[in-house]
């Protein structure tokens, strides 16, 4: 079991209000993750969650009981931190059984759920050596396995992969999937990057200056921006924004269109534009390009396209994937 | 260092300071060497004699070499104990976040600027002194017999004394540990559902490890001298009761005019001193390696 309520939680550090009042149901089983550039308060709200910092107002419920004032160990949840925060003095094997024998369990229990968890996490050959040894992957692992062995009601990872390389990071983020296929705990996961969030959750939180922006699924939120906030920080790169002459012509004051959804040629088009920078990448191609009359907008085009720095491209935007945003920055509905 | 040249250079440059070390190093230690098989008493200052390994015997057989070893010993742990249990206490304590922080840790801090003969007399004739002492004031107080420290409990009077010099350094050096530790680390383990003590046993007390390490280190080298502190206050006595080797020495070399049984003491005390030495760094320097 493992769903989580929470009611107007709110946040103060002195005068500065983190968190004004956020609503958020979480059910059992989800993989949530609460998304937003540095500074957003989705840290604060997952510490709130832990019980790691107190909730200046609102009400924190798991599993319908209310835990606002219960202390961090008894809300039964476990966290994986960004440093991992491991014990450097313990083996591997003692990381691990360390919330086991907090719990007084018998020492042969310990044994074997710390060598199951060892086997999920491929750790087993690990079992003996010091944090200090181990590669930032291994690491990682071994901070997942502490928080499996206590069988928690949830998972709470605070950026667990920020302090990894790119192709490290593609690795964990599949495991960390898997782990939750295989576990079907109840997840949340804090991150900045928009890509872990679209990769991975069942439901997406988007934070801004402690406010939640919108709540869905990936490609809801793909699909349908709430508004100009989530339209830009979903998806990459990031939506273009126009506005002038070709919004008010769709009846909007801002008019949102993703990269993808520009159709680029050599000969003829809507518009038509300079090539800053060329990004090719072979699978896609990316072009910053300085459009006329319009300004700079990046576009994608799948495939190698042969454009360079200065070469003139012609583009089209698809009008039917068009998102269209009022003047207080609200999605237009269709 | 790469080259050739650097090497040269950087042996040449480092040469003035060597060579003065070793100065200032071996020559007293030849001379205490050289003395100690000398018969050589202030007294008949001319009849200055070859005596092989008399002055030895003469410091070996004296009725207070074993119990100023005795004695130098327990000063030695009993500083040892109070300054790093009393250390981590304190440094746990001023770790807190409270109101004036910065001037709790100067105060915490200022012994340690405090003279040994200066400290030790304050604690002499203001503290522990059984007439105007603010002990016996506190004695009286309750209704209590002033207790004569330094008649009655000589060593432990000096170990106190030392014990406060010495405390400000094992705080200062166990709070810079202490604010090293990672506060995620501590997040983690209450998330682990450990409570305040088993935090303090399986987190803080193994980060704290090297820092005691280095603690007991450098106060047990200098703690083998305590000298000034026992010569304001008990004068080694009653009896031998507070001598410690060092003033065993002085005792023999300044008392007794016999310089060359004080340098055998001397040559002894070094002798022992680096067994103790080997003995430390193998069982706690091992520390300092991970």
């Amino acid at each position: 079991m493992g769903s989580i309520t929470l009611k107007n939680v709110s946040k103060t550090f002195g005068e500065a209000k983190v968190i004004p009042s956020i609503d958020l149901e979480i059910n059992n089983g989800e993989f949530v993750v609460f998304v937003g550039p540095s500074g957003c308060g989705k840290s604060t709200l997952l510490r709130l969650i832990a019980g790691l910092e107190d909730v200046s107002g609102g009400h924190i419920m798991i599993d319908g009981k209310d835990v606002t004032d219960a202390a961090p160990a008894e809300r039964g949840l476990a966290m994986v931190f960004q440093s991992y925060a491991l014990y450097p003095h313990m083996s591997v094997r003692k990381n691990i059984a360390f919330p086991l024998k907090m719990a007084k369990m018998d020492q042969a229990q310990i044994d074997k759920k710390v060598g199951d968890a060892a086997r999920i996490l491929n750790l087993t050959d690990y079992l003996e050596r010091r944090p200090g040894q181990l590669s930032g992957g291994q690491r990682q692992r071994v901070a997942i396995g502490r928080a499996i062995v206590r069988e928690p009601s949830a998972f709470l990872f605070d950026e667990p992969l920020s302090n990894l390389d790119a192709a490290l990071r593609g690795t964990m983020r599949l495991e960390i999937s898997d782990l939750h296929h295989q576990l079907k705990t109840t997840m949340i996961y804090v991150t900045h990057d928009q890509i872990e969030a679209m990769t991975m959750a069942d439901k997406i939180v988007v934070l801004n200056r402690g406010n939640i922006e919108q709540v869905g699924s990936p490609l809801e939120l793909y699909k349908t921006p709430r508004n100009l906030f989530v339209a830009g920080f979903i998806g990459s790169p990031k939506m273009n924004f126009l506005e002038g002459e070709y919004a008010k012509s769709k009846g909007a004051k801002t008019a949102g269109v993703r990269p993808e959804h520009i159709g680029l040629s050599k000969d003829s088009g809507l518009w038509s534009g300079t090539v800053t920078v060329a990004e090719h990448l072979g699978a896609d191609t990316f072009l910053h390009l300085d459009v006329d009359g319009i300004g700079p907008i990046t576009a994608r085009a799948g495939g190698e396209f042969g454009a360079s720095y200065g070469d003139k491209v012609f583009l089209t935007p698809d009008d039917s994937k068009l998102h269209r945003f009022d003047d207080k920055g609200l999605a237009i509905k269709a | 260092m790469a080259t050739q040249n650097t090497k040269t250079l950087a042996r040449v440059m480092m040469a003035p300071s060597v060579i003065l070390l070793l100065i200032w190093m071996i020559v007293p230690l030849a001379m205490t060497l050289y003395y100690s098989f000398q018969n050589y008493n202030l007294l008949t200052p001319m009849n200055v004699s070859f005596a092989g390994f008399f002055n030895y015997q003469y410091f070996y057989t004296d009725p207070a070499f074993f119990q100023s070893i005795w004695n130098t010993l327990v000063l030695v742990l009993g500083v040892l104990a109070i300054t790093v249990i009393g250390g981590i206490a304190i440094a746990l304590l001023i770790d807190q976040p409270i109101f004036g922080q910065g001037i709790v840790r100067i105060l915490v801090i200022s012994p340690f600027f405090v003279m040994p003969p200066v400290a030790a007399l304050i604690w002499k004739n203001m503290i522990m002194h059984p007439g105007y002492g603010v002990l016996a004031d506190l004695a009286q107080f309750f209704g209590a017999q002033p207790i004569d420290w330094f008649a009655q409990y000589p060593l432990l009077s000096v170990i106190i004394i030392v014990a406060w010099q010495w405390l400000p350094f094992a705080t200062l050096i166990l709070l810079t540990a202490l604010q090293s530790l990672d506060g995620e680390q501590k997040e983690a383990a209450e998330m682990d559902g450990a409570n305040a003590v088993q935090r303090f046993i399986h987190l803080t007390l193994p980060h704290l490890s090297r820092a005691i390490t280095v603690v007991i280190l450098i106060q047990t080298i200098f703690l083998l001298g305590v000298y000034a502190e026992i010569l304001v206050t008990t004068n080694g006595g009653p009896g031998y009761a507070s001598t410690n080797l060092t003033f065993l020495i002085y005792r023999t070399a300044r008392l007794g005019y016999d310089v060359g049984g004080g340098a055998a003491g001397g040559i002894i005390a070094v002798v022992l001193a680096n067994i103790v030495a080997f003995f430390l760094m193998r069982a706690v320097g091992k520390n300092l390696d991970k």
